[in-house]
């Protein structure tokens, strides 16, 4: 099973998608959800950024920092909807997570068992002692 | 000098309680070695050969005498009563214990100091000029803009998981003490035509086991303009940098095998995107550290006894002859102490010289030090009048010795006496050869000769860029030195070029001195320096005095 850390701690997930990849998305429908693997080039997306509702970046390995990279590039072309880490993170990666532009975090059953609750919660604190809220203004 | 403002130091004590929690994570298991690795090497702390090594930022290479003594309490309290200075502007703590790290962390935060992102896969310590603020040559201080770099680049969310390691290092002076176009981005301060501040942007320098010059990407960009290049450039390694072979991972060989001009247009296209949210709070804050950087107030008064000692004592004579530099300010000097003593470890100082340094800094030297990368310390602002008795106390404390650029003040890596990833020695070289030319009381008449050693491919000593380079290799389990010549690490960057074939241990010094002597006989009278001699004649005679049993083979 999978479960979704967010900044108040872990979730099942609401429902079900049915994620594509990016070079197979139908036209004409909204709502959509995308599989972008880590090696992914965001900016294909660029036409389509409106009828994507969630976008799930895969981290294959936690040392693996492009997802961070992706979510950054997807706001700064303008995605406002969801975007999701899933994968190989880390607890300790949950504020980077958050700050490059993830809403949530995708583990699996080993990685929660491992990393409970509260040591996710313990970095729901994100928005503190951030330099890039200071200096990007 | 910067100050830690509430921000700063709210932030370095809450990532020294993360680190606290991530290490009794660790010691309970909740942690595995794997995923701790990258945690501890976030915060500075390596597995070494024989026990943990921790690495703490000297950022920009600058430091006050309360933070000296502090790290003279560290070494005492926790270590083994010394500390060595890296090139890297780092100090590094050899044998701390895994559960007194916190602690020592704890220790440092006291005093504005921290450990974060002195290894691991992200940006490292920035380094600059260790003269900056004080050098005669100086366009501008390249600190605060070093301060500025290493706000937006800690805990940068993008960039802790980075291909590989990522070294940014700035220098405000032509001359270039701070190897700019040898890191993976290098900035130069200029001014353009218009008379306006910027920068010249390097990228994709580095040595390592694929030794490049860095190349100019950007020929002027405008102050205002940094962050969001430099957060455009990383962002690009971060997505194309390779992740299938580390030795390929480094920017160097991203730009190597994207090309610069197509490096350069996602570069600028990924800038373009950045540049609307950089809005001026960056720049409030520069100025606000750039006043923080003001020059100290330098006092004017006579030379007093310095140039009759000068006249006086061939000891202080020689000394002022090499460990000084010119300073900006009238009556002042630049003073260089060395840690290279001969047959001491490069580098290394103990807690006892860390306090003689901190006291020198406050009586004398409006309490600044600096550490340079070529693993010396720096008391930046001496008024000459001074001099006579900071020569004085430095010899009774055997910091005194008049070698700074000449043969044995030797750039050297910790090499197989401490790293897990050395083929051979670095620091007993060192010493031979400083002690070798100390007895032949050489080294004087040489004058200026950089030599540099490491004891792996990875180039920690920086040997490609020494005019002599030495890099220990293992060749079937025994120790094999090879020798590369004509490297330059200032504005004339060159990489070395290897000589020929190795030399076991016993046969380096004795190379070294005939290469030595080689230049000796050729040199155009006493000013032309071993590198212009080197560039003058090129390698072949130097060749013939490493090898001679081969021009002998040839001959007969």
């Amino acid at each position: 099973m999978t479960i979704l850390v967010t900044d108040s701690g872990f979730h099942t997930e609401e429902r079900a998608w049915d994620f594509r990849s990016p070079d197979q998305l139908p036209v004409g429908q909204t709502g959509l959800a995308v599989e972008l693997a880590s090696d992914a080039d965001p900016t294909t997306l660029s036409d389509h950024l409106q009828t994507i509702d969630l976008i799930r970046v895969n981290f294959p390995e936690f040392a693996d920092g492009r997802g961070f990279t992706i979510a950054r590039v997807l706001r700064l072309m303008g995605y406002s909807g969801r975007i999701r880490a899933s994968g190989h993170v880390i607890a300790d990666q949950y504020a980077m997570a958050r700050r490059a532009g993830f809403d949530e975090v995708e583990i699996d059953d080993e990685i929660a068992a491992r990393q409970p609750e509260e040591q996710w919660l313990r970095r729901a604190n994100w928005k503190s002692h951030d330099y890039q809220a200071l200096l990007r203004a | 000098m910067y100050r830690y403002s509430d921000f700063d130091d709210a932030f370095v004590r809450e990532r020294v309680a993360q680190f606290r929690a991530q290490v009794e994570r660790r010691i309970d298991g909740g942690l595995t070695e794997d995923e701790f690795k990258p945690l501890r090497l976030m915060n500075g702390l390596y597995l070494q050969l024989h026990a943990y090594m921790l690495r703490v930022a000297i950022p920009y290479g600058t430091l006050n005498s309360g933070q000296m003594r502090q790290l003279a309490m560290i070494a005492e309290r926790w270590d083994k009563g010394y500390g060595h200075f890296t090139t890297r502007q780092n100090i590094q703590f050899n044998w701390p214990r895994l559960a007194d790290t916190p602690d020592i962390l704890d220790a440092l935060a006291d005093v504005e100091m921290h450990a974060i992102q002195t290894s691991g896969n992200t940006i490292r310590n920035v380094t600059a000029d260790h003269f900056a603020g004080a050098a005669a040559d100086e366009i501008a201080d390249p600190r605060p803009v070093a301060e500025l770099i290493r706000q937006w680049s800690t805990d940068h969310p993008e960039f802790q998981f980075l291909p590989r390691k990522f070294k940014i290092a700035v220098t405000g002076s032509p001359n270039d003490r701070a190897v700019t176009r040898a890191h993976d981005i290098g900035l130069r301060m200029i001014r353009n035509e218009a008379g306006e501040a910027g920068f010249e942007v390097i990228v994709g320098g580095g040595l390592g086991r694929t030794p490049m010059i860095g190349k100019v990407i950007r020929e002027f960009l405008p102050r205002t303009d940094l962050l969001p290049y430099l957060e455009a450039i990383v962002s690009v390694y971060n997505a194309l940098g390779r992740r299938d072979n580390k030795y390929k991972a480094r920017i160097k060989i991203t730009v190597a095998e994207s090309g610069l001009d197509e490096f350069r247009s996602r570069v600028d296209a990924r800038f373009r995107q950045l540049r609307s949210h950089f809005r001026g709070a960056d720049q409030a804050m520069l100025e606000r550290i750039e006043r923080a950087f003001a020059p100290p107030a330098f006092r004017s008064a006579p030379l007093g006894r310095y140039e009759i000692v000068q006249r006086t004592d061939p000891a202080f004579r020689s000394w002022t002859d090499t460990n000084l530099a010119p300073h900006k300010a009238e009556g002042y000097a630049i003073v260089t102490v060395s840690l290279k003593a001969h047959g001491a470890t490069p580098g290394d100082a103990t807690s006892g010289q860390m306090r003689v340094l901190a006291d020198l800094a406050e009586r004398f030297g409006h309490d600044e030090l600096r550490i340079s990368h070529e693993q010396n310390v720096i008391l930046p602002h001496v008024h000459k009048s001074d001099l006579p008795e900071v020569h004085s106390i430095l010899g009774e404390h055997g910091l005194a010795t008049a070698n700074v650029g000449l043969i044995s003040d030797i750039i050297a890596c910790p090499g197989m006496d401490y790293c897990a990833l050395a083929t051979a020695r670095s620091i007993p070289i060192a010493q031979e050869i400083a002690q070798r030319f100390d007895e032949l009381k050489l080294e004087h008449g040489i004058g200026e000769l950089k030599i540099k050693i490491s004891g792996c491919i990875n180039a920690c000593g920086h040997h490609h860029v020494g005019h002599i380079g030495i890099l220990g290799l293992d060749r079937a389990g025994v120790e094999n030195y090879q020798v590369t010549l004509g490297g330059d690490g200032t504005e004339s960057a060159a990489i070395g070029e290897r000589a020929g074939p190795g030399f076991p241990a016993e046969e380096i010094v004795p190379a070294i001195e005939r290469l030595v002597h080689a230049y000796l006989d050729l040199r155009n009278g006493r000013q032309e320096s071993f590198l212009q001699t080197y560039r003058r004649l090129g390698i072949g005679p130097f060749k013939a005095a490493l090898y001679p049993e081969r021009v002998d083979a040839n001959a007969a």
